[in-house]
C-alpha cells in the first residue's frame, strides 16, 4: 500500500489542522473505489457480513476521511479531531477500510475481519479498534452518543465537529428521535448527522417496510436544517458538508440518497446483499467491476 | 435510629464534588426535583442537563460526555434506569466500560404510592447481570456519601440505588466505605443475617429480637452487590450454621441469587430468603407495603426460625 504511505507523508504538524489528505475530485473516486473493493474482499473471505449498506456509505466515508475532516492517526485520541461516529454499526467494514487506508493500522488487517481474535469485529467496538469512536450494532443508539460528543465540545470550547452516520432502517428507532430533539435543543451546531437512506432494510423497501417520508420534513419539524443530497456525488456531498459547517445555532442532516451495493452492479438495489456477502465467484466480478 | 434521606444526601454530595472536579457533568431525565439533582443544577447550571423523558438518548449521551473526558452522573428513578433504557446500558457502558454514574433514586416498593409500574424490583438482577458494571445499594445517608463520592473517583460505570423513603442510619459519621468490602454491622454465631439497602437496618432490629429468644446473629450489611465480597461470604458461611439474605428485590437475580451461588459453590449452609418473591407489589404507604409484602424485621426474624429448623431438620 505505498499510496498510502505517500499520502501519510504529506501531513505535517500543520496539516493536521486540516484534512491530511485533502484529495482531489478524481482521487476521491478513485480512492471510494480502492475501499469498495476492501469491502467485497473483507466481506467474501469474512464468509458474513453486510456488503450492500457499506457500498451505499462509502463515497460519503471517503469524503469525510479523505477530504473534510481532520484527525491524526498517530494519535487517535487527540482531544482536538474532528469526530466520526458509525451509528450503523453493520457497515463497520468501510469503516475499518477507511480507517486502515488512512492509516489507523496496517491493511493487510482487513482481512481479519470477523475471525477470532482480530480487532476488527462483526460490528465496531471502540476497545478494540484504533479509530472507531463508538461501539455500534444495535441500531439507533449513535446520534445520541454524538449529541453528547458534540455537547463535550461546546462546553470545552472545542472547535470540533462530530459527524454520525446514521442508516434509514435507524430513522425506525425511537432513540434517534430522541437524540433530534435533544441536538436541537442544545442547539448543536457541531453535529451533523448523515442519513445513508439506500431504502433498502434487511428484509425490502423501507417504504413498503416502515415508510419514512417525508423523511426531509421529519428532520425539519424536529429542529434540524435538513439537506437532500446524491451521495454518490462528491461535489454534493462536500457542498452539503460546508453548507452544515456554515448553519450556526441548530444541527443538520445530510439525507443522503444512495443505492444499495452501490458500484457493483449485480449488488445494486438488490436487498439480498444487505446481510449477506458475494460467493467468491460474485467477489471475483465484483472485483473486476471495481478495477 | 435517625432517619435521613439517601437522595438528599446524593444532591449534597454531588454538589460537593462538582466543586472540587469541574468535568463533572450531571444529567436527569426530568426528575431532578425528586432525584434531588436539582441542587446542582441550581449551583452549577452549565453543567446540568435536562434530558427530557428521553431515558434512552440520556444513557447515549452520557457515553458521548464520557468518551470526551467527562465524569457523567445520570439519574433519574431506578425503574426508569433500568428498564427503558437496558440496551442502552448494555452497548454504551457495559461494553464500552465508559465513566458514567447511574445513580437512581426510588428503588424497591417502599416508592409506596404510585404503584407497581414505579416500583423498581428488578433493577438490581439487570444490572448485576451487566459486565463491567459497579452495583451498589447504600444502606443509609453516610454511606450513601461515600459510595457516590467513590463513583466519583473511579473510573467505570456505576449503578447506585438510593430509596425515596428516608432511611434509619445505621452508620457513625466516622464511617468509612470500602468498595466491594461487606461490612459486619454485629457478630454473632448462629446465623448470619447479610442484608442490602434500607434492609440493613430491619436487619440490625430482627438480631436484636432475636437475641432476647437466645439466637445469636451476625448482621452483615452487603452494600456492593458488584463485585461481591465473596471472600467474606465463604468466611461467613463457615463460621455460622446457617444464611438469610435479605433485599428490597424480587427473589431472582439480586443479592440473594449472588450470595446462593457463592455459598453453593464454596460451602453450602442452610439458606433462607426475604425478598419480593415472584410478584409486583400495589400501592400503597411505604411501611404498609413491607408488611403486605413480607420484608420487616418480622419476616428476617421467621426466617432466621426457619433456617434454625432446617439445621436441625439436617442434623436429625
Amino acid at each position: 500500500m505505498s499510496n498510502q504511505n505517500n499520502l501519510r507523508s504529506q501531513s505535517t504538524p500543520q496539516a493536521k489542522q486540516v484534512n491530511m489528505f485533502d484529495l482531489s475530485m478524481a482521487d476521491l473516486v478513485e480512492m471510494a473505489k480502492k475501499l469498495r473493493r476492501h469491502i467485497i474482499t473483507m466481506t467474501a473471505t469474512a464468509g458474513s457480513g453486510h456488503p450492500g449498506g457499506s457500498l451505499s456509505s462509502t463515497d460519503i466515508i471517503t469524503a469525510l476521511y479523505f477530504k473534510v475532516m481532520r484527525y491524526n492517526p498517530q494519535d487517535p485520541q487527540w482531544v482536538d479531531r474532528d469526530r466520526f461516529i458509525l451509528s450503523k454499526g453493520h457497515a463497520a467494514p468501510i469503516a475499518y477500510a477507511a480507517l486502515a487506508e488512512s492509516g489507523y493500522f496496517p491493511v493487510e488487517e482487513l482481512t481479519t475481519l470477523r475471525k477470532l481474535g482480530s480487532r476488527l469485529q462483526g460490528h465496531t467496538d471502540r476497545n478494540l479498534t484504533p479509530g472507531v469512536e463508538m461501539s455500534a450494532g444495535s441500531l439507533g443508539m449513535g446520534l445520541s452518543f454524538g449529541v453528547g460528543v458534540a455537547l463535550a465540545g461546546k462546553l470545552d470550547h472545542r472547535d470540533y465537529c462530530t459527524y454520525v452516520l446514521l442508516s434509514d432502517g435507524e430513522c425506525e428507532e425511537g432513540q434517534t428521535w430522541e437524540a433530534a430533539l435533544s441536538a436541537a435543543q442544545y442547539k448543536l451546531d457541531n453535529l451533523v448527522a448523515i442519513v445513508d437512506y439506500n431504502k433498502i432494510q434487511l428484509s425490502g423497501w423501507t417504504r413498503d417496510i416502515m415508510n419514512l417520508e417525508p423523511l426531509n420534513r421529519k428532520w425539519q419539524a424536529f429542529g434540524w436544517h435538513a439537506i437532500d443530497i446524491d451521495g454518490h456525488d462528491f461535489r454534493q456531498i462536500l457542498a452539503a458538508i460546508q453548507k452544515a459547517q456554515k448553519i450556526k445555532t441548530k444541527p443538520v442532516v445530510i439525507i443522503a440518497h444512495t443505492i444499495k451495493g452501490k458500484g457493483v452492479s449485480f449488488m445494486e438495489d438488490n436487498v439480498k446483499f444487505h446481510g449477506k456477502v458475494p460467493t467468491p465467484e460474485e467477489a471475483r466480478r465484483a472485483l473486476k467491476e471495481l478495477e | 435510629m435517625a432517619e435521613v434521606s439517601t437522595r438528599e444526601t446524593y444532591g449534597n454530595t454531588l454538589v460537593e464534588l462538582g466543586e472540587e472536579n469541574k468535568d463533572i457533568i450531571v444529567l436527569d431525565a426530568d426528575l431532578s426535583s425528586s432525584t434531588m439533582t436539582c441542587f446542582f443544577a441550581h449551583k452549577f447550571p452549565h453543567r446540568f442537563f435536562n434530558c427530557g423523558l428521553e431515558e434512552q438518548n440520556m444513557v447515549g449521551m452520557a457515553a458521548g460526555l464520557a468518551a470526551s473526558g467527562k465524569t457523567v452522573f445520570a439519574s433519574t428513578f431506578a425503574v426508569f434506569a433500568s428498564c427503558r433504557c437496558f440496551d442502552q446500558l448494555r452497548m454504551c457502558l457495559s461494553q464500552t466500560g465508559l465513566n458514567v454514574k447511574i445513580v437512581a433514586t426510588h428503588g424497591g416498593i417502599t416508592v409506596g404510592e404510585d404503584g407497581a409500574s414505579h416500583q423498581a424490583i428488578e433493577d438490581l438482577a439487570l444490572y448485576c447481570s451487566l459486565p463491567g458494571f459497579t452495583v451498589v445499594v447504600p444502606a443509609d445517608a453516610i454511606e450513601t456519601a461515600e459510595a457516590v463520592k467513590v463513583a466519583a473517583n473511579m473510573y467505570g460505570p456505576f449503578y447506585i440505588r438510593l430509596s425515596r423513603s428516608k432511611t434509619p442510619l445505621v452508620y457513625a459519621e466516622d464511617y468509612h466505605f470500602t468498595l466491594g468490602k461487606a461490612v459486619t454491622m454485629r457478630e454473632g454465631k448462629d446465623v448470619a443475617i447479610m442484608a442490602t439497602g434500607i434492609m440493613v437496618a430491619k436487619a440490625l432490629v430482627a438480631s436484636e429480637i432475636l437475641e432476647k429468644q437466645g439466637i445469636n446473629c451476625r448482621v452483615i450489611n452487603i452494600h456492593t452487590l458488584k463485585p461481591l465480597d465473596e471472600e467474606a461470604i465463604v468466611e461467613t458461611a463457615s463460621e455460622v450454621k446457617g444464611i438469610v439474605v435479605a433485599e428490597e428485590h424480587l427473589a431472582h437475580g439480586g443479592l440473594g441469587s449472588r450470595v446462593a451461588q457463592v455459598v453453593a459453590r464454596e460451602k453450602p449452609v442452610p439458606m433462607s430468603f426475604v425478598n419480593l418473591k415472584d410478584r409486583y407489589a400495589s400501592s400503597g404507604k411505604a411501611e404498609e407495603l413491607l408488611q403486605k409484602y413480607n420484608l420487616t424485621a418480622g419476616d428476617i426474624v421467621e426466617a432466621v426460625k426457619s433456617t434454625m429448623l432446617k439445621l436441625h431438620d439436617n442434623v436429625l
